[in-house]
């Protein structure tokens, strides 16, 4: 997978979550996840077209996803709910489309399906093309999440 | 500016109905009734006074862009300020819209600074 699209989703997921939540994103180094188990407990999904083919998904853990939400609707939430759900349905939409958008500016035009969220621990992400996909590990004060890719390039 | 306005916030996402909610309630804006889409908010601009509508673009049953044309078509609330939410700068979406008479669109992520510079900047061109 091109770097490119690793540093553009990984963009667009950082400036969603500190334009939103106003929470600071520490990307740590990639790795490859060869299993469809999920990093977090509360995952967003959605796939994509056009120019590539794939998916990208969010995985938060309870305690960040609380903490994002939180700052999002100006209450304290406290259990992973249909809130929860909701927001991380919107926040993966949003850091696609960011995502997108820079990939759009180097002349590559991706489209995005309505976005999945599965809840609970222990639960998988079946990504478009099966996997295995490029994990970016991200802190925030509050607990992680990652970034999880996996795409291919479509031939000219 | 304008913090009496009443504000009509349309989105299908009910999470994303309180995340603007909250974002007005930064600006000083705390009078805002929800619909859920499209047919929903038709309702409510017929029976309640709204200064300001804010609408997502992608809803089943009505989209954003169908909203705004069927306001603008209604020669008693036609005048209506209308911001479109968009998650994405499509420029044939924004033409579209433009063309439609929307007042202004905003892309998400923002801020509620840049959401209160927009409904600024938009009740002043109405003067």
């Amino acid at each position: 997978m091109d770097q490119k699209f690793i540093d553009a989703f990984l963009e667009g997921t950082i400036d969603v979550i500190k334009t939103m939540a106003f929470i600071e994103t520490k990307p740590g180094k990639p790795y490859m996840k060869n299993d469809n188990a999920a990093v977090g407990d509360v995952s967003g999904i959605i796939g994509l077209t056009g120019a590539v083919i794939g998916s990208l998904a969010l995985s938060f853990s309870e305690a960040c996803i609380l903490r994002i939400v939180s700052n999002m609707l100006g209450e304290e939430m406290t259990t992973l709910n249909h809130d929860i759900e909701d927001a991380v349905g919107e926040i993966t939409n949003m850091a696609s489309g960011g995502g997108r958008k820079i990939l759009a500016n180097g002349g590559l035009n991706i489209a995005a399906a309505i976005p999945t969220v599965v809840l609970g621990r222990n639960h998988s992400i079946q990504h478009v093309l099966g996997g295995p996909s490029i994990i970016i590990p991200c802190s925030t004060e509050d607990g992680p999440f990652v970034v999880d890719i996996c795409l291919v390039e479509r031939s000219k | 500016m304008g913090k009496n306005l009443n504000f009509l916030v349309v989105d299908d996402f009910a999470t994303m109905r309180k995340v603007l909610r909250n974002l007005l309630k930064q600006s000083g804006h705390e009078n805002v009734v929800e619909a859920e889409d499209g047919v929903s908010a038709l309702q409510i601009i017929k029976t309640q006074k709204i200064d300001f509508i804010i609408s997502d673009w992608h809803m089943p049953n009505m989209t954003g862009l169908e909203l705004l044309k069927s306001i603008r078509a209604d020669k008693e609330v036609s005048d209506t300020p209308f911001l479109m939410i968009t998650a994405e700068t499509v420029p044939d979406s924004i033409i579209s819209a433009l063309k439609a008479g929307v007042s202004s669109y905003i892309v998400k992520p923002f801020t509620a600074e840049v959401l209160s510079e927009k409904i600024a900047k938009i009740m002043e061109k109405m003067g």
